[in-house]
């Protein structure tokens, strides 16, 4: 597999992010949320930094995951429906190639829209912290893309792919409080129901990424150490190794 | 469109996917284990906020809320004693969730099965004036609140006159046909020489006779809590005979 044709289908990939204007939509939401959240500034009647910190952060995280899944999930839904994967693999290419050619530039797309997300937050929080969150939103990112490319390479159907992708990210998000909820009922009844509860929520906390521990808003306005990053750091380079392993062998599999 | 067989997909494929799997659940089998840590209650949003985060589900919304106030009580993996919680905050929220649900008695039973078993009898007083309080805004179907409210005044906290008078204000305001005779009697067993444990079976007897406990869970743990409490009154009642042998 010759690097530079993934070089080509990843560059081919962001020029399309950039020409469908994807940084502009981007940049417009982050200006638009800034804004909104300067309004709710002057509302505060006590800490309106951290008020608008905390509310800028958290909607810029949603915003971003929300725009990269569903770009990855829109784009990719369109190439299977217009033929254009056979198109592509009708020519020398390898499947691995196509794959890993997407992903490389849905990747650079999801670093752009981290970078976009994180300036504003320059403006109100330490530069060295603004830079950490702004990097564990990256790495969350290249996971929701790596999520959204194995779902559409395995369902090929933009509902079922968006439903799995958002119920993923949901689970991500929570599944520690869920986890650690399981193992303290107020009736504690040692039934099957509660049993099964806390192994199936056991066993998800083992295949699902702690997304809680990522891209906190602590870190902005309490100076909470982000000790995590490191973690995070490895849990995305195995995560997307992962899925895209399991993306490649759906893909092979796939009769066009 | 059928699938190519798995052996159409490469070995050294299958080997990465085989490895990435065992990497991430090693990774997760060294991971440190999230830890709960306690955390303030934060005081209770406004009534207006919260309507306006309900989104026209304020019932969904209190329910979720009621989780979220017991998750304070067992905050994730730990329980809280109840002494460390702020009981203001406690009742504030309590209120919210009530405003947002006025038929649920979800908070009603926190408040009188939960919260006032702290081992402190400011706080107990505390809670078990909130739940007369609520008991007032609608008798007709907050009564069984009343009468736990005053079995507990008496036996827990050793306050007869208050026993009494939530045992006559519910006499009083509690007229409502669907109201059993016992409850409106109340006060005739608080004069009573009756020990907690024969006028908590008198209580849990007559609300499973009536009917009034439909959920599963519910009439669960509240047996649960008569049996610890019949147990402690046996454990206690065997101490004092072979002090007295």
């Amino acid at each position: 597999m010759k690097l530079i044709r993934v070089g080509a289908i990843a560059r081919y990939t962001v020029l399309e992010a950039w020409r469908n204007r994807l940084i502009v939509i981007v940049l417009t939401a982050t200006a638009l949320l800034f804004v909104l959240s300067v309004f709710a500034r002057e509302l505060a009647v006590t800490e309106s930094t951290r008020l608008q910190t905390a509310l800028l952060a958290s909607a810029l995280r949603l915003a971003s995951v929300f725009f990269v899944g569903l770009y990855i999930l829109n784009g990719l839904t369109r190439e299977f429906n217009d033929k254009v994967v056979e198109l592509m693999l009708s020519l020398d290419l390898p499947r691995p190639a196509y794959l890993l050619g997407k992903y490389c530039g849905f990747a650079l797309v999801a670093v752009g829209v981290a970078a976009i997300a994180t300036i504003p937050l320059f403006l109100l929080a330490p530069p060295s912290r603004a830079l950490l969150w702004g990097c564990s939103l990256g790495l969350e990112l290249l996971i929701v893309a790596a999520v959204s490319v194995f779902c559409i390479t395995t369902f090929t159907q933009l509902l079922s792919a968006a439903a799995f992708v958002t119920a993923f990210y949901l689970l991500g998000r929570s599944i520690t409080a869920i986890q650690l909820m399981s193992s303290a009922n107020l009736v504690a009844n040692g039934g099957l129901g509660q049993k099964g509860g806390e192994w199936l929520a056991d066993g998800m906390a083992f295949l699902l990424p702690r997304l809680d521990a990522f891209t906190q808003t602590s870190w902005l306005i309490d100076g909470a150490l982000p000790t995590a990053v490191g973690s995070a750091l490895i849990q995305t380079i195995l995560y997307v190794a992962l899925l895209l392993a399991a993306a490649m062998f759906d893909l092979y599999r796939k009769n066009f | 469109m059928r699938e190519r067989p798995i052996g159409a997909v490469p070995l050294p494929l299958i080997w990465t996917l085989a490895a990435a799997f065992c990497a991430q659940l090693a990774f997760k089998g060294m991971e440190i284990q999230p830890v709960a840590r306690a955390a303030d209650l934060p005081p209770a949003p406004s009534t207006v906020t919260l309507r306006l985060l309900a989104l026209g589900e304020p019932i969904g919304t209190a329910q979720l809320l009621s989780l979220y106030l017991q998750a304070f009580d067992t905050q994730p993996g730990i329980s809280i004693p109840f002494k460390d919680l702020d009981y203001s905050r406690v009742e504030d929220w309590l209120d919210r969730v009530l405003e947002l649900d006025p038929q649920g008695q979800y908070p009603l039973l926190m408040a009188s099965q939960v919260y006032s078993q702290v081992p402190d009898t400011v706080r107990q007083r505390m809670i078990l004036e909130w739940s007369f309080r609520r008991f007032l805004d609608d008798p007709g179907r907050r009564w069984r609140w009343a009468a736990h409210a005053a079995i507990m005044a008496k036996h827990k906290l050793n306050d007869l006159p208050r026993a009494l008078r939530y045992a006559q204000e519910l006499s009083r305001h509690a007229t409502d046909p669907s109201v059993p005779a016992w409850a409106r009697q109340m006060h005739i067993f608080l004069l009573e020489d009756m020990g907690e444990v024969e006028t908590a079976k008198i209580l849990l007897g007559g609300l499973l006779a009536s009917g009034s406990i439909k959920d599963e869970h519910e009439a669960r743990f509240l047996t649960e809590r008569f049996n610890a409490l019949e147990k402690t009154a046996e454990k206690s009642s065997k101490t004092s005979e072979s002090q007295l042998r």
